[in-house]
């Protein structure tokens, strides 16, 4: 089953730290965002295989927007 | 021997050469350590060169610096023009979506009246109490307001207090945060917010504005231009006025108030006993603020259902978003998945309206 890892809050994309069929396990670093000036770290909810990149560097996300999809 | 008289060289005082090294340390944090260096920088620089002898830079009526403390300080434009552009800058978003958080930044201000108390309690008059009290509220320009009016002779030590302790609120807040925290505390995840309309953002300064002014008039300088501002960047109607009250007219003040404040660091005013004290009284201020806010919090949440991390309560001092940002930080300590920093922006600028509302207060007493 696919699932969304959505941006636990708004800011702007700084790096990426998987590509589409990487494999990632629960508690990975999926991306870093910009918010505040502060770096924050998103993590990967659960384990699976990215199968989306659902935004690119220097996007700006809101709260909740999907960021990347992990399938099995 | 006349010529020799003009000389600056035989005029400087012990006291000056002491006033140089502290402009010297605070440039040296603002250009290697980055402790706000958008203000250490000129006020450094402004030390130094008021404690050079016969300048003339500060004397009443003539000199340069006099005059941009004069008409930018003592009459009160540059603080709240300061105001304009942080309000240009501020999204209310996080403040609006959980109002019962205004509560957290209201209780953080308790540090203010402690200070204001000790202060007193220990010798200085009601007004210099009032200007140091005010530290622990971590807002430069709303320390600056109130001293301008309320303690002149104080406001180069508070002001420098208050920019101080905003600089090292991430080195002074947290242990205080942990002390009152248990790790389970600290890792309470809260409940997503609401979402914040379009209109609701494009009222709430114009309501704001009115509903604090009614009840404090006192405030109406800095939060008349705080929600002025606060309405150019919600309208989305005048991008270009909300681009210079952001940018270009931010940064004009800030050169002229930083140097000037620093102007006013002469050694006679700052090398007195009661400036150590000064420094003393803020970090208590700012220490039982950080303190009250994380308090209310937990106490909050004897009553509550969907729980608040008592860490976004410390957010409540100002100290715009760093506070936020530490609260943030601590928490992620805890559970790193869990991501306070917007929870902890809406205490943060609810602290913000409560250091002018403090101010307001005061000077409604003292003023």
């Amino acid at each position: 089953m696919a699932e969304d890892v959505v941006a636990p809050l708004a800011g702007k994309v700084l790096s990426i730290a998987v590509a589409v069929g990487d494999a990632v396990e629960e508690d990975d670093e999926v991306l870093v965002l910009e918010a505040m000036k502060m770096e924050t770290v998103v993590y990967a909810p659960s384990d699976g295989t990215v199968t989306a990149l659902r935004v690119a560097v220097g996007d700006q996300v809101e709260e909740d927007d999907p960021l990347v999809t992990i399938g099995e | 021997m006349a010529f020799l008289d003009q000389l600056g060289v035989p005029a400087v005082t012990p006291g000056m050469v002491v006033m140089w090294a502290i402009g010297l340390t605070l440039i040296h944090l603002a250009v290697h350590r980055r402790y706000e260096p958008l203000l250490l920088l000129p006020i450094g620089f402004g030390i130094l060169i008021a404690n050079l002898p016969l300048t003339g830079l500060m004397t009443p009526g003539e000199g340069l610096i006099w005059r941009f403390y004069h008409y930018g300080v003592e009459w009160e434009v540059i603080p709240p023009l300061i105001f304009l552009g942080l309000g240009a800058h501020t999204d209310f978003g996080p403040l609006l979506s959980q109002p019962r958080l205004i509560f957290l930044g209201a209780a953080a201000q308790g540090g203010v009246y402690v200070a204001f108390f000790a202060a007193h309690a220990f010798g200085f008059s009601l007004e210099e109490a009032a200007a140091i009290g005010i530290i622990g509220g971590a807002d430069g320009p709303t320390t600056i307001f109130l001293a301008a009016q309320l303690a002149p002779e104080l406001l180069g030590a508070c002001a420098v207090a208050a920019y101080s302790y905003m600089a090292l609120v991430p080195i002074i807040q947290p242990p205080i945060m942990r002390l009152l925290t248990t790790e389970r505390e600290r890792a309470i995840r809260m409940k997503r917010a609401r979402k914040v309309t379009v209109r609701e953002k494009l009222l709430f300064p114009i309501v704001a504005a009115m509903g604090i002014v009614l009840l404090v008039p006192a405030s109406a300088p800095l939060i008349a231009m705080f929600m002025l501002g606060n309405l150019f960047r919600e309208s989305k109607v005048v991008e270009r006025l909300t681009d210079t009250a952001q940018n270009a007219l931010m940064n004009i003040v800030t050169i002229f108030l930083g140097l000037s404040v620093g102007a006013t660091m002469d050694a006679a005013t700052f090398l007195r006993a009661d400036v150590l004290f000064i420094f003393a009284l803020g970090l208590a201020a700012f220490a039982f603020g950080t303190a009250g806010g994380v308090l209310l919090a937990k106490l909050m949440n004897l009553f509550t259902k969907d729980k608040i991390n008592p860490l976004v309560g410390a957010a409540g001092v100002s100290a715009v978003p760093m506070a936020a940002r530490v609260a943030h930080q601590v928490g992620a300590e805890a559970d790193r998945k869990n991501y306070l920093l917007m929870f902890a922006m809406g205490p943060n600028l609810a602290g913000v309206i409560g250091t002018v509302v403090a101010a307001g207060i005061f000077l409604t007493m003292l003023g």
